[in-house]
């Protein structure tokens, strides 16, 4: 049983685990403090200075709350005159040095940055003065699942924590200094030239715009279901539109992968929307394959088992397939053309 | 899986995925997890976060190397032998679970008399390996437990497979690391639902359930629970199957989402097979190498388009969701079976739906019992689930193990050469790969991106031996074996062992396995598709 603690946020009283940092308490609560860097599944590194809290009595201090323990009895102001100045100024920093294009960026109304500057407020003339009139930096878009925007990028880092402390690969960090700092791969070199796996875990986890799907396309309705590939059976929520697949994601409630997909699974769907698919029975005429209807073909191959009844046969199941289509291949490979000549590639 | 049926009772990974995160030792082999497995791979980096110490064993230096305490790079085909030098090891330190092995094992006398031909000198010259990691590794796996083992087909795909398992089953007994969280004998299956099809009865000696075609009481109970007739004699496998075919024993092949052309071992033997057939019919969701050889081809529905369940590597069977309307006139596998059955006069085959289907398993198959749609619903089940209240089994074997006594037992083994050797016309040893971009080849060869990220296939070779025969990165080579050649393009890695080459099968352009062997392992009729001796002509 994990130990209860007592505080109070904004005059609020709040309940919090032992060893909860004062940000996840207020969260879980329902109080917002803005934030860019914190990921409940990361480690927390304080680099965006929004967080930033008053706690009040004994322990009086300005603290950033992504970082600092609650502790019970605390009394915390997530609202101060002071705070509300650090912050603004931050993000005003913030939004001076990105790509605003909102109406086309992917994140558009799911922005981070978006929630913290709506939240905290912008003085317009100041904005305009700090807005640099730079060009456009390139934008990597030498991976063939994603591309990175570094006009739209923040720099919380949860992209570089994402590939350093979940999937421990280390394709990427903070390259250069200053204003010139950016998320690259080794040596400032494009994503694809890095040891990248592409599985695809950063964009999930990227708050803005700044890494996103190519081609991405908003479903209209998702449907839970389970990865086709490996045997590990990970969650797959697949996004449809126009009876198309258009998106997939990992599925957080799922017990096998916790929302986690590797390169195939969040990328590899996209066979079935391939126009080299089967769509027809087809019967090989003269060496050459004719398309017919289905009760043809069910016909044909009917009357040719037939003639093969028995040890003649042989039928050979997929490991591909569900356990009903299996089920039903078994059965009819033995109660119908009699023999145990049954396999399927578990030795391969 | 022949192997851990014998000794354990059950062929299935005994534990849960998530429970590798827990674990305080993990040794994997024979598994390229990273590549084959990332989202396991994710929990064995996860729990090296948490402290634990890996040891890998694998003739390759791959990406887990990373995170592993101990290395073992031994030569293919030596895993029973760095195995069996570590339980050495193990009983002469005193480090074996004595409790264990006395009230919950048995044949411990004879194995042990097994291992006197394993002494350390013997091991270090079949393995190639320095005793000192062999010691070290024995040393952690007994001592900072709970200790989990992987595997996967760098275990299974030999001549030997099976002695390969049993020696991996006789450790985990030996120290008592299996029936509880986070230990236990864990092979990581391949394909989504190879689990499901071996539960399911596709299989040539087992009914649904692993109930064995030759008992006549299990007989008894299909032939009532079907109103048929069955054959009682067990049925060919896989490889044997296609040896049937260029016989003329059998005349008719019903194939289903599988392509031989590029996957079977020694493939040109299975490509002439399957041309002998007097009629072929081949189901799947592309045009497919083997499809072309078909004299009949019918659209099956893909993943996304059916309803249905798979059951993953850790038993856990999963619901799987229609997300779109098949392509064009494509039906489900199950629909298309049943049609075919009632144009056969086959009765039972009027399923309403995979609902009505999963219903039958669990009326058949004990360890299903208690697994229906409804609860399926609310979330997966691992089996063994044999009532509708029953809630699932994460970790296998935790009071008494599936054997007829209830037994783990072990088993005494011994050293055998891999089934093919090199000599001078073939100097070096070919062992198969998979690379994380590709599965097999029919479905990822279709994802634009895929092929980008991995565009061809590629002979890893070592410095020292690419120096030798005077080729260098990127030239074309010819790889030629017993069986058959194949061109190339070379890439030079010191990820290889020195006289080891390896190539994976994902590119009907590339068909490595024009190459591999197909002796098969006498249990488990494995094909031993991962030593196979080859020369390399530059070109």
């Amino acid at each position: 049983m994990t130990e209860r603690i007592e505080l109070t946020i904004n005059g609020l009283s709040v309940t919090a685990d032992n060893g909860m940092t004062i940000l996840d308490a207020a969260l879980r609560k329902g109080i917002y403090i803005p934030h860019l860097c914190h990921h409940r599944e990361l480690e927390p590194i304080g680099a965006c200075r929004l967080c930033l809290v008053e706690i009040q009595g004994e322990w009086k201090k300005t603290v950033i709350s992504c970082k600092t323990e609650a502790k019970d009895g605390m009394v915390v102001l997530t609202e101060t005159p002071e705070i509300q100045k650090i912050r603004q100024i931050n993000v005003e920093l913030l939004v001076a040095d990105h790509d605003t294009d909102c109406l086309n960026c992917f994140q558009n109304t799911k922005c981070a940055l978006q929630r913290v500057a709506d939240h905290v407020g912008m003085d317009k003339k100041r904005l305009h003065r700090l807005k640099k009139p730079t060009e456009l930096l390139p934008i990597d878009d030498s991976n063939p699942f994603f591309n990175f925007d570094p006009n739209r990028c923040v720099l919380c880092g949860i992209c570089v924590r994402t590939c350093d402390e979940i999937q421990n690969i280390q394709a990427i960090d903070f390259v250069h200094r200053g204003v010139g700092t950016k998320v690259a791969g080794f040596g400032d070199r494009p994503r694809l030239e890095s040891n990248c796996e592409s599985c695809g875990e950063c964009i999930v986890r990227c708050p803005v715009g700044a890494l996103t799907e190519k081609d991405a396309v908003k479903p209209t309705h998702q449907v839970k279901t389970i990865c086709s590939f490996c045997g590990c059976g990970c969650g797959l929520v697949l996004g449809v539109r126009n009876n198309r697949l258009v998106s997939a994601r990992g599925d957080v409630s799922n017990m096998a992968s916790k929302g986690r997909l590797c390169v195939k699974g969040r990328f590899g769907y996209k066979f079935v929307n391939h126009p080299e698919r089967l769509t027809s029975p087809l019967v090989k005429r003269d060496g050459k394959f004719v398309e017919v209807g289905w009760d043809e073909a069910l016909t044909l191959v009917a009357d040719n088992f037939s003639k093969n009844k028995g040890d003649k046969f042989a039928g050979i199941s997929s490991a591909k397939a569900t356990n009903e289509d299996n089920y039903v291949f078994q059965k009819f490979t033995r109660a119908v053309m009699g023999t145990n000549n049954l396999d399927h590639c578990a030795r391969l | 899986m022949a192997g851990l049926a014998t000794s354990l009772g059950s062929g299935a990974m005994t534990n849960t995925i998530s429970e590798l995160g827990k674990a305080s030792t993990i040794l994997a082999i024979g598994t390229n997890t990273t590549e084959a497995h990332p989202i396991a791979a994710l929990q064995v980096k996860d729990a090296v976060r948490n402290g634990a110490k890996l040891i890998v064993v694998n003739p390759k230096e791959i990406e887990l190397c990373k995170n592993a305490a101990v290395f073992i790079q031994n030569k293919p085909g030596s895993d029973v032998a760095v195995l069996m030098g570590m339980m050495r090891v193990i009983l002469e330190e005193g480090l074996q679970d004595k409790t264990f092995i006395k009230t919950r094992c048995e044949g411990f006398d004879e194995f042990e008399k097994s291992l006197e031909a394993f002494d350390l000198d013997t091991v270090e010259k079949i393995t190639t390996v320095p005793r000192e990691k062999i010691i070290k590794a024995a040393r952690i796996y007994a001592t900072q437990t709970p200790s989990s083992i992987i595997y996967c087909m760098g275990i299974t795909q030999h001549v030997h497979g099976t002695d390969n398992v049993l020696a991996v089953s006789n450790l985990a007994l030996l120290t008592g690391n299996i029936g509880k969280p986070s230990t236990g004998v864990n092979p990581l299956r391949g394909q989504n639902n190879v689990q499901g099809a071996c539960d399911i009865g596709c299989l040539p000696n087992v009914y649904p359930g692993y109930q064995s075609v030759a008992s006549p009481d299990v007989k008894a109970k299909f032939e009532s629970a079907w109103g048929v007739e069955l054959n009682s004699t067990p049925g060919l496998t896989h490889t044997e199957i296609f040896d049937a075919l260029l016989e003329g024993r059998i005349k008719s092949l019903y194939l289903v989402g599988e392509n031989p052309v590029l996957s079977e071992a020694n493939a040109s033997h299975a490509i002439e097979a399957m041309e002998k057939a007097d009629f072929m019919v081949v189901q799947d969701i592309f045009m497919t190498e083997t499809a072309e050889l078909a004299d009949v081809v019918l659209p099956g529905a893909a993943f996304a388009e059916k309803d249905g369940t798979f059951t993953n590597t850790e038993r856990r069977v999963q619901r799987v969701r229609k997300a779109v309307d098949p392509a064009g006139d494509a039906k489900p596998d199950w629909w298309i079976a049943c049609e075919l059955a009632k144009r056969l006069d086959g009765k039972g085959f009027d399923f309403s739906g995979p609902s009505e289907i999963m219903d039958e398993i669990g009326s058949l198959i004990p360890s299903y019992k208690g697994i229906s749609y409804s609860r399926l619903e609310k979330g997966s089940l691992q089996w063994p689930c044999p009532s509708a209240d029953h809630p699932g089994t994460p970790f296998l074997h935790a009071e008494k193990f599936g054997t007829d006594s209830g037994k783990g037992k072990f088993k005494p083994l011994v050293y055998r050469k891999p089934g093919e050797v090199t000599d001078e016309e073939y100097p070096l040893l070919l062992t198969t790969d998979r690379s994380l971009f590709h599965f097999h080849s029919t479905m990822t060869r279709r994802v634009y991106g895929l092929n980008i990220l991995g565009k061809e296939e590629l002979l890893k070779i070592h410095p020292k031996d690419a120096e030798q025969l005077g080729i260098a990165d990127d030239q074309m080579v010819r790889v030629v074996s017993r069986r058959g050649k194949v061109d190339v393009k070379v890439k030079v890695t010191d990820k290889c062992l020195t006289g080891t080459v390896s190539m994976g099968f994902h590119f009907a352009e590339t068909p490595t396995n024009l190459l591999t062997c197909c002796e098969l392992d006498p249990v488990a009729k494995t094909p031993g598709t991962k030593v196979c001796a080859v020369r390399i002509e530059s070109l």
